[in-house]
Formats: C-alpha cells, sequence, structure tokens
C-alpha cells in the first residue's frame, strides 16, 4: 500500500510546517494527533519494508524497516507526545516547531538504511535540538548551546568523512554492521561515540541539558543518545571495546552525580550512566545482551523522561533546581513527589518497574559471557545509580530540610504527561512480555526468578541503608553552590587559557623581534648615510666642479678609446 | 512563580519526628528480613562470588559507602564557585541579586 511508503519522520516535519501557520488549540491538537497518528501508521508497517532509489554512483536506501528501527520508531513516538503532551502550556513557536522537527529527524535517522541519508539526520538532530537550549534565552544557555552545537556538529562531520571512507572501501553506503576494521570503521565509531556520550567526550550533555528549557531537556533526553545507540547497536554489536567503555560510563558519572548540586545537571549524569548500561550489552553483542541493550534503551526514554519531568516541573513551579535551594515541597506537590518516586524507582531497576526487566538482561548476559570484572562494575554502578538518582533526586527536592517554598503542582498537562509516563514505567515492569515481544530476538528470558528479585532487592536495601547511616553520621556530603570540574574544563578554560598565553607570548616576541629588527635596519641605513652623504659620495647632495670636470674627461677618453675600435 | 515563603501552621507527614523514626524502623526491617532470606531461599548461583554470605547487601553497603566517600574527597579538587566558568557581565548580574533561572 503506498501508506506504508511514506517514512516516519514525514508527518512530524510536515507537522511543524502547519504548526507554524496555526495557533491556539488549533495547533495543540495538530501537535497530539501527529505521534498518535504516526504510531499507528508504524505499527501497521511491515518488517522489512525498504525504498531504495540511485544518487550518483551509490544505492541510497533512505527508508528501511525490520525489528531493531521500528523498536526505537515505537517509543520516539510515545517519547514525542509524552513530551509534547508535557509542553502544552508553552507558547513559544519556536520551541514547538524545533521539537516536532527534533523529533522528525531522530525518526529519520533510525529508519535510515544507508551512511549517507544517516548522516544528513545526525546533522539535523543537532541543528534541530540547539533550539531547545537556546530558547531559555540566558546568556548562559546561549553559551552551552553554541558549545553543544559546535561538538554535534563536529560529530556529524566525522560521520561524513567515515562514510566517503566506507563507500571508497566497500563501494556501498549500506548502514549494516559495520566493526573496527580499516579507517571508516574508526571514524565512523568516534563520530557515535561523540553522540553516545562515550567518557570524556561526554561533557556536551552534562554542560548542555541543564541549560535548555523544561520542556526542551525532556525531548532532549528522549532522542539523540538513543540515536546513537541505534547506531552502535547496528554498527558495532559484539564489538568487545565497547563493553569496557561502556562499563566506564557506568561508573564514572555517579561520583559527579554525588556531588552535583543542580538536579538537572544529576540526572544528565545519571543519563550518561545508564545509556552506559546499553552499550555494554551492545559489546557483549550475544542475542540477550543486544535484547538488553534495546529493552533498556526504550525503558530508560520512558523513565528519564519522567525524572526530567518531575525536576521540570520543580524548576517551573519554584524557579529553581539546586540541591541546596530545595526541600520539603512533598507538602504542596504531592502528585509530583509520588511521580517522581516512580521514576526513581525505575531507573533503580526496583522489581516491578520497568528498570529491573531490562537491566537484569545486560547483567545477566555480562555474567553468562565471563565478563567478571564487568559484571562487579555494573553491579556497583546498579547501586550508585539508585543512590544519585533514586535516593537523592527525591530527597534533596521533596524531602530533606524545609527550604520554606511551598509551590502547588505543576498544570493538569504536565502532570497527565508524567502520570502516562509513570503507568507505563509500571506496566512494562509488571507484563514484561508485552515488551519483549517487540525485541529483535526471541531469548526466553524470565527476569522474575527468586534470584534475580532477591538479589536486586537487597542491593538496592542496603544502599538505602547506606544512605540512611551516612546521613545519620553526618558523613553524606551537604548540597553546596557550586561548580564541579569535569573534562570539559579542558576546552571551556585550559585550551582558552593556554592559547591566550600562548598567543599573548608570540604576540611579544613577534612584537621583539619586528622592533630589534628595525633598529638594526636603521642603525645601517644610518651608517650608510654618513658613509655615502660626504661631499662628492655616492649619496651627497652636493658636487664640487671638479669632480664633475673629471666625470666629463673620463667619458671623453672612453669616446676616445672606442673609436680605436673601429 | 508562586514560591512564596509562608510560615504556615499546617503540620504535614514528616514535620513528626515519630514518622520519620516509624519510615526508619520500616527500612531497617526489610533489610533485616532481606538478609534472613538469604539463608532461605536457595538461588541459582552463577558466580562463586555469590557463594559468599551476604554478598549482595555487603557489596550494595560497601559500594555506596565508598563511592560516597570518594566523592566527597573528589570535592576537594574539583569543586569551584558557582560563578566559575561565567563571563564578567553574568557575574555582576548574580552578585546584584539576579537569578538565572526561568520557565
Amino acid at each position: 500500500m503506498w501508506m506504508f511508503e511514506i517514512p516516519p519522520f514525514v508527518p512530524f516535519f510536515i507537522g511543524a510546517v502547519v504548526i507554524l501557520f496555526t495557533r491556539g488549540i488549533l495547533r495543540s491538537a495538530i501537535m497530539i494527533a501527529i505521534p498518535v497518528v504516526g504510531a499507528i501508521h508504524l505499527w501497521m508497517v511491515p518488517d522489512g519494508l525498504s525504498f531504495q532509489l540511485s544518487f550518483l554512483d551509490y544505492q541510497l536506501m533512505p527508508y528501511r524497516v525490520d525489528k531493531l528501527s521500528l523498536m526505537f520508531g515505537y517509543v520516539f513516538h510515545i517519547a514525542a507526545f509524552i513530551a509534547i503532551v508535557y509542553s502544552l502550556h508553552i507558547r513559544d513557536t519556536m520551541q514547538q516547531v524545533a521539537a516536532m522537527l527534533y523529533a522528525g529527524s531522530a525518526l529519520g535517522a533510525v529508519f535510515a538504511g544507508d551512511l549517507l541519508t544517516l548522516f544528513v539526520f545526525w546533522e539535523l538532530l543537532a541543528f534541530t535540538s540547539v533550539f531547545l537550549i537556546w530558547a531559555r534565552r540566558t546568556e548562559r544557555s546561549y553559551a552551552a548551546g553554541m558549545r553543544y552545537l559546535i561538538i554535534q556538529v563536529l560529530s556529524g562531520v566525522i560521520l561524513l568523512a567515515g562514510a566517503l571512507f566506507y563507500g571508497a572501501e566497500n563501494g556501498s553506503l549500506e548502514f549494516g554492521k559495520i566493526g573496527l576494521e580499516g579507517m571508516a570503521g574508526w571514524l565512523i565509531f568516534i563520530a557515535f561515540g561523540i553522540k553516545c556520550a562515550f567518557p570524556i567526550l561526554h561533557n556536551w550533555l552534562t554542560d548542555a541539558y541543564p541549560e535548555a528549557t523544561v520542556t526542551g531537556t525532556v525531548f532532549l533526553s528522549a532522542f539523540t543518545t538513543k540515536v546513537a545507540v541505534y547506531a552502535l547497536a547496528r554498527g558495532y554489536p559484539g564489538t568487545e571495546l565497547l563493553v569496557y567503555i561502556g562499563a566506564a560510563m557506568t561508573c564514572f558519572p555517579i561520583f559527579f552525580a554525588v556531588i552535583e548540586n543542580d538536579l538537572r545537571r544529576v540526572l544528565a549524569y545519571s543519563l550518561i550512566n545508564q545509556v552506559g548500561f546499553m552499550v555494554v550489552g551492545i559489546g557483549i553483542g550475544t542475542a540477550l545482551a543486544i535484547n538488553g541493550a534495546i529493552a533498556h534503551a526504550f525503558n530508560d526514554v520512558i523513565f528519564k523522561g519522567l525524572l526530567f519531568m518531575s525536576m521540570g516541573a520543580v524548576l517551573h513551579m519554584t524557579g529553581r533546581i539546586n540541591g541546596s535551594d530545595l526541600g520539603g515541597l512533598y507538602k504542596t506537590m504531592p502528585k509530583t513527589t509520588v511521580l517522581c518516586i516512580v521514576g526513581a524507582a525505575s531507573i533503580s531497576a526496583f522489581p516491578l518497574f520497568s528498570g529491573f526487566v531490562s537491566k537484569s538482561m545486560v547483567m545477566s548476559a555480562a555474567l553468562e559471557n565471563g565478563f567478571d570484572w564487568i559484571w562487579l562494575m555494573l553491579l556497583f554502578a546498579s547501586a550508585g545509580v539508585f543512590h544519585h538518582a533514586g535516593i537523592k533526586i527525591p530527597y534533596f527536592a521533596f524531602f530533606a530540610h524545609d527550604s520554606g517554598i511551598r509551590a502547588s503542582d505543576p498544570p493538569a498537562n504536565m502532570l497527565i504527561a508524567m502520570l502516562i509516563a509513570a503507568c507505563l514505567c509500571i506496566g512494562i515492569g509488571v507484563y514484561p512480555s508485552v515488551l519483549y515481544a517487540l525485541l529483535p530476538y526471541d531469548t526466553g528470558y524470565n527476569p522474575y526468578d527468586a534470584t534475580h528479585v532477591l538479589a536486586q532487592t537487597q542491593l538496592l536495601f542496603f544502599s538505602a541503608l547506606a544512605f540512611v547511616w551516612l546521613n545519620l553520621k553526618g558523613m553524606y556530603p551537604p548540597e553546596l553552590r557550586s561548580v564541579v570540574l569535569d573534562a570539559d574544563w579542558l576546552y571551556r578554560r585550559m585550551f582558552p587559557t593556554v592559547f591566550q598565553n600562548l598567543f599573548s607570548v608570540i604576540h611579544k616576541a613577534d612584537n621583539g623581534l619586528r622592533r630589534a629588527f628595525l633598529v638594526r635596519l636603521e642603525k645601517r641605513l644610518d651608517n650608510l648615510a654618513v658613509r655615502h652623504e660626504r661631499l662628492s659620495g655616492l649619496l651627497s647632495r652636493n658636487h664640487p666642479v671638479g669632480s664633475m670636470v673629471m666625470w666629463v674627461a673620463v667619458i671623453l677618453a672612453t669616446y676616445l678609446f672606442l673609436s680605436f675600435f673601429r | 512563580m508562586n514560591n512564596k515563603k509562608i510560615n504556615d501552621d499546617k503540620k504535614y507527614l514528616f514535620d513528626n519526628p515519630q514518622n520519620i523514626k516509624r519510615v526508619l524502623y520500616a527500612l531497617y526491617g526489610c533489610c533485616l528480613i532481606l538478609f534472613g532470606l538469604d539463608f532461605v531461599i536457595n538461588r541459582h548461583i552463577y558466580h562463586s562470588w555469590e557463594n559468599i554470605w551476604g554478598f549482595y547487601p555487603i557489596y550494595g553497603f560497601v559500594g555506596c559507602v565508598v563511592l560516597v566517600l570518594v566523592a566527597t574527597w573528589m570535592r576537594h579538587f574539583l569543586m569551584r564557585p558557582e560563578d566559575y566558568y561565567d563571563s564578567e557581565e553574568e557575574k555582576d548580574k548574580l552578585k546584584t541579586g539576579g537569578h538565572d533561572v526561568d520557565v
């Protein structure tokens, strides 16, 4: 049917144009309708559909459907729907149009069948999402958005270079398994790695997301990193290097999250930690591990969205987001509190919540394939994520000391969006088979056996006990107004300082050299002038009559001499 | 924005220290029961470390304490004033009391 041939990004791009010319309720209705219609359409699209065209010498495949891309397609529609409901109260055309285009670009990227199409949507993701950061309209958000855009575009340029190498090496641009062989493999790997927030390349995320608008962050948290996870799952399954990179990603952000004051930045760090679990799963590469990675990406979009929404609600209602300024909000924001706790329980992977049914797959796969130390790191990261995202976020925002702020629950649309996400978190946690049926492989995995449930519950409860003990002993680090240095210090402070100093040294040296040269030159010229300025010298202005007579005599003598040769 | 600071006299759930104690006792109780279940439930062992008595509870507790202590220690050399990265104009704005948080 012709209808199936419409790629899923098209409704979002058309929608973006339409909402540009509509206002009020009509615009809201169109914005809600697009993900709903898109999802119904996607539900009917058959697995294995593709669409090809020729461009220059290459066969391109701008639209390709398989189980892997469908999975991300579904969750992107859910995420777009929830985020749109959450942002219905906004009256900001720039943000709304950017959000639509951004969601569409993410869909375009996961259904791209060749590297050139992927590159186009890869760059579109960057250019559309940066407006969600700039829409905050503060000096900080402008600067953070600029840094974000430069890094994202850099990732795209590296991807393009990699794609061209890949085309030259293989004679085809089809996006399938790439692997780390050759120049192309490494370039594309680095491009994916930047968007996936690999360690040291991760700071665009923790820098920009907390500076975006309340609603913008909810969109941002869903798409960019998950597109990168999708791309890694397609291009690099079973690449062992990813296991170690992923394990590092699960562990290092939790230390920063514990001492970070901005609660949305805490969530940004925990986003890297969760993506780390997915990267480990892709690196292991068995059917169970890949399933786990994809299922976790699916769940993470929803529960991380829920957490960002609840912190967004706090920021929206109180105007504050630093842990040091908040506290005691459960008194007047009870609904937000409960919904936030559902998100916190999901990300901590409590049994009966969505995180549990997917994270345990990656952990089991790590153990089954002999990655013992990696498994221990993941276990530590699981305890850690409960510590900072599961306890710290709700505790410092809604409980802890009473800040005296008495803000009410947010507007109904925000609450409804959070409620939908919370229901999905619990629904998937209780009926994981619904999620498992959509996964690319059938592994017959069951998360709810006594071993898993007991182990996970013990781990979590004793982590909570550690939190209580540290707090009662006064050893828990208090929330302080501060900036915590991370790798972004390199390009925000060190490089500018080094280059400034370097240039000022070069400038000084250059100035000195020029001056020294000029002084010498002047001296030489003076010297020359003095030497030749005397009477009848080379540069003299006055010549005595005698020397003229002498020269006339010389000329005449020359004539005489020449005349002998006639 | 409706963040009014008011000294309301209304008593909320956790204004009563007794309720905080109840929550804590419930947590201690759960921990005790979970620890006890280790002896009752026969779990599949995938790895020899899991045979260690109380492996998961101890790992969770020790892991979190180490996490927090290391993070606190990291503050000594990673923490900077809040306006560390701000431009000079932005610093002045903060000094005059302007808050950069908006909707």
